[in-house]
């Protein structure tokens, strides 16, 4: 392994990159295009619903469902379920989750019999998709005081207040969108390049020199860190510039950067060497490329996901990325980031593996 | 053998069911120029890939420069240079680019400049290599080759695609190659270019080596001496053959017949004037490498 090959390598590749505008436009331009759509369609609230978290443990009761249907009939939240066998203040920190309610077990049969009862509500009353929950949650409790005793309230909200941040969907689409950038570009101009050195015979000219496959696999990492890098940067410059976008920068956001590159390059390496034709290389990288494309909280997050995508989201290894992307910039939750990054690292390894065990530069 | 760079036994190569190369011996002495020759499909390219460590033999025995290539892969690598058939290289490169990419790689001082001029390339020094024509790439691949100042080269059909002035532009090249005292082992299609070249010439066909040796050894072995080129007709044709049991053949205007003994011509010619018709050409030639592997090849292929 010399450094001075990898480095001679990374500037020709750099250089015939460079020189290419499709793979500037999909690195610089296209991701500031979908910012700027995607910031632009949703940055204003208008029509979209925040999340909110109910752990019912008043199953079917025709009040708890009651509630439930008054709070879909607002229109500003989406409900999600907390299983009943949860500890809902641990589930919340976990899942970063800003509002959640919890249906006491006792509600029906409380409000039946005339007596008060209290829902507690867990929010950050500093994140306005926490206050917009909290608002619907008001009115509707308002609404059904008003029914049940026409004179005094029988349903109290009760508020705990957490330190779980949430961000307007801006917030989310740049982490989204990073992760996007680290899957697209190394996967579709590493699976196209791999096959058509292949089929142009360009690895054989290669392996008529001291460079090794090794060399030539790490010079692509590093080029396609860069790229990713540049792009991240723009794009988070971007986002904050012109949305708004509230995100923290951290150094955390650096391995996921790097493993995701990491992931990508090999994949893509994989995908290449294993097509017999550049249409086929195509083929193979835009059936890799588009579920994870959609489904792994690129454009939207996960959670606004009907719960069996959300299962198959956690069979696609960008979803483990852009997890830990939004547990860094979005929630600074280091443990949920820790766990994605170790994750993530497992499957890179795992297609770098792959990636050298198909891809060969010799003829057999 | 010490003097020999290139020593193969029994080279066997198969694509699935085509047999590519089948039982070829080659032998390549150290500064000499060898040419592989053989029709499309011979199995040269094969051959070749086989020496250079590129591609697996089934079965046989190499030696390059007395190692194993491949095993020794990356020592061979150093001491020889390779043009491949169709040489390609990353698109939007430029030629000075691509030369001291190689040469960082190898390790060894730049000299695009000296290169580049030495292929009459250097005005296009600066051009992205998709943007070459066939020619000028073809010389690219072969500034590539010489990067690591090889003593053992392997050029799979340097001139092909290239003009005239080119390819003789590119014998220039070869010969003072050879001059330095570098060995070379070149496929060409162009018999002349083999003659003009090569020290040695082998003819593949089938996959195996069916004559080799320097041009005139190949001529004097497999070929028949001189032919008698002359107007004719099949029926003249058909009389030459009975009276000579030569071979003789008739193009629909001429009749070429092997002549084996001097006084055959006279009576040949007899044959023509008997036969009522007017001479027009009258040629009386040596048999060339190209009349030889004409013949060989055909006959192989029968
Ligand atoms: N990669 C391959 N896969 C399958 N068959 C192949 C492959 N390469 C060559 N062949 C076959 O092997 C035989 C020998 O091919 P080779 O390229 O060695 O011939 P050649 O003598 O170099 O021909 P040419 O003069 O046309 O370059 C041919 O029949 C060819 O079709
Ligand atoms: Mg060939």
């Amino acid at each position: 392994m010399k450094v001075k090959n990898i480095l001679a390598d990374l500037k020709v590749y750099g250089k015939s990159f460079a020189r290419s505008r499709e793979g500037l436009f999909f690195t610089f331009v296209f991701p500031i295009v979908l910012i700027a759509i995607f910031g632009a369609i949703f940055s204003g609230n208008g029509g979209s619903t925040v999340p909110l978290y109910v752990q019912n443990m008043n199953g079917g009761a025709p009040a708890a469902q009651q509630l439930l249907a008054g709070l879909n009939s607002t229109h500003l939240v989406t409900i999600h379920m907390i299983p009943g066998s949860v500890n809902v203040t641990a589930y919340v920190s976990e899942h970063s989750i800003t509002a959640a309610l919890v249906i006491p077990s006792n509600f029906s049969s409380v409000i039946g019999g005339g007596g008060s009862v209290y829902l507690p509500f867990y929010n950050n009353p500093t994140v306005t998709s926490s206050q917009i929950a909290g608002q619907a949650i008001g009115a509707v409790v308002q609404q059904f005081n008003l029914n049940i005793s026409q004179a005094h309230n029988v349903i109290f909200v009760r508020p705990y207040a957490n330190s779980v941040v949430a961000k307007g969907y801006v917030d989310f689409l740049i982490p989204g969108l990073i992760g996007f950038t680290i899957l697209t570009t190394p996967m579709f101009s590493v699976t196209f390049i791999v096959s058509s050195y292949k089929k142009d015979k360009i690895f054989r000219q290669l392996s008529l020199t001291p460079l090794t496959r090794g060399e030539w696999l790490l010079s692509k990492f590093l080029w396609y860190i860069i790229i990713s890098g540049l792009s991240a940067a723009l794009m988070i410059g971007f986002g904050v510039f012109a949305f708004n976008a509230r995100v923290s920068l951290d150094l955390f956001l650096v391995p996921f950067i790097l493993i995701g590159v990491f992931m990508f390059v090999s994949l893509g390496t994989f995908a290449g060497a294993i097509a017999k034709t550049e249409e086929g290389a195509a083929v193979i990288g835009n059936i890799i490329t588009f579920p994870m494309m959609f489904l792994s909280g690129t454009f939207f997050p996960i959670s606004i996901m009907p719960n069996w995508l959300q299962s198959i989201a956690h069979f696609l290894p960008l979803y483990y990325v852009i997890d830990g992307l939004n547990a860094v910039m979005v929630y600074t939750n280091y443990a949920a980031a820790y766990a994605d990054m170790v994750i993530s690292f497992i499957i890179s390894a795992a297609f770098f593996v792959l990636a050298m065990l198909t891809f060969s530069w010799k003829e057999s | 053998m010490a003097d020999s760079v290139i020593e193969a036994s029994g080279l066997m190569k198969a694509y699935g069911p085509i047999q590519a190369v089948n039982g070829l011996d080659l032998q390549v002495r150290k500064g000499e120029v060898f040419s592989l020759l053989g029709p499309n499909g011979a199995g040269k390219t094969t051959t070749i890939e086989m020496l250079e460590g590129l591609r697996k033999p089934d079965s046989g025995e190499i030696r390059i420069l007395g190692m194993n290539p491949w095993k020794d892969e990356s020592r061979i690598r150093r001491r020889v240079g390779i043009i491949p058939q169709g040489f390609n290289f990353v698109q939007r490169i430029t030629p000075q680019e691509a030369i001291r990419y190689f040469a960082t790689l190898f390790g060894v001082p730049e000299r695009s400049e000296e290169l580049l001029k030495l292929v009459d390339l250097y005005d296009m020094r600066k051009t992205y290599f998709t943007n070459l024509s066939g020619g000028q790439k073809q010389k690219l691949g072969l500034c590539l080759a010489l990067v690591n100042d090889p003593e053992l080269l392997f050029l799979d059909e340097p001139t092909t695609g290239l003009d005239p002035q080119a390819r003789r532009n590119m014998w220039d090249v070869i010969r003072k190659l050879k001059a330095e005292g570098k060995s070379i082992l070149l496929t060409t299609h162009y018999l002349e270019e083999a003659e003009v070249l090569a020290d040695r010439v082998g003819i593949v066909s089938g996959g195996k080596m069916i004559a080799s040796g320097t041009p005139q050894e190949i001529i004097d072995q497999h070929g028949s001496g001189r032919s008698l080129f002359v107007t004719g007709s099949g029926e003249v044709a058909e009389k030459v053959r009975k009276m000579t049991g030569s071979r003789c053949s008739f193009d629909g205007r001429h009749i070429s017949v092997e002549i084996r003994e001097n006084t055959d011509v006279p009576m040949i010619l007899d044959l023509v004037r008997e036969s009522g018709v007017e001479i027009s050409t009258l040629q009386l030639r040596e048999e060339t490498l190209e009349d030889v592997f004409l013949k060989m090849v055909g006959s192989v292929e029968e």
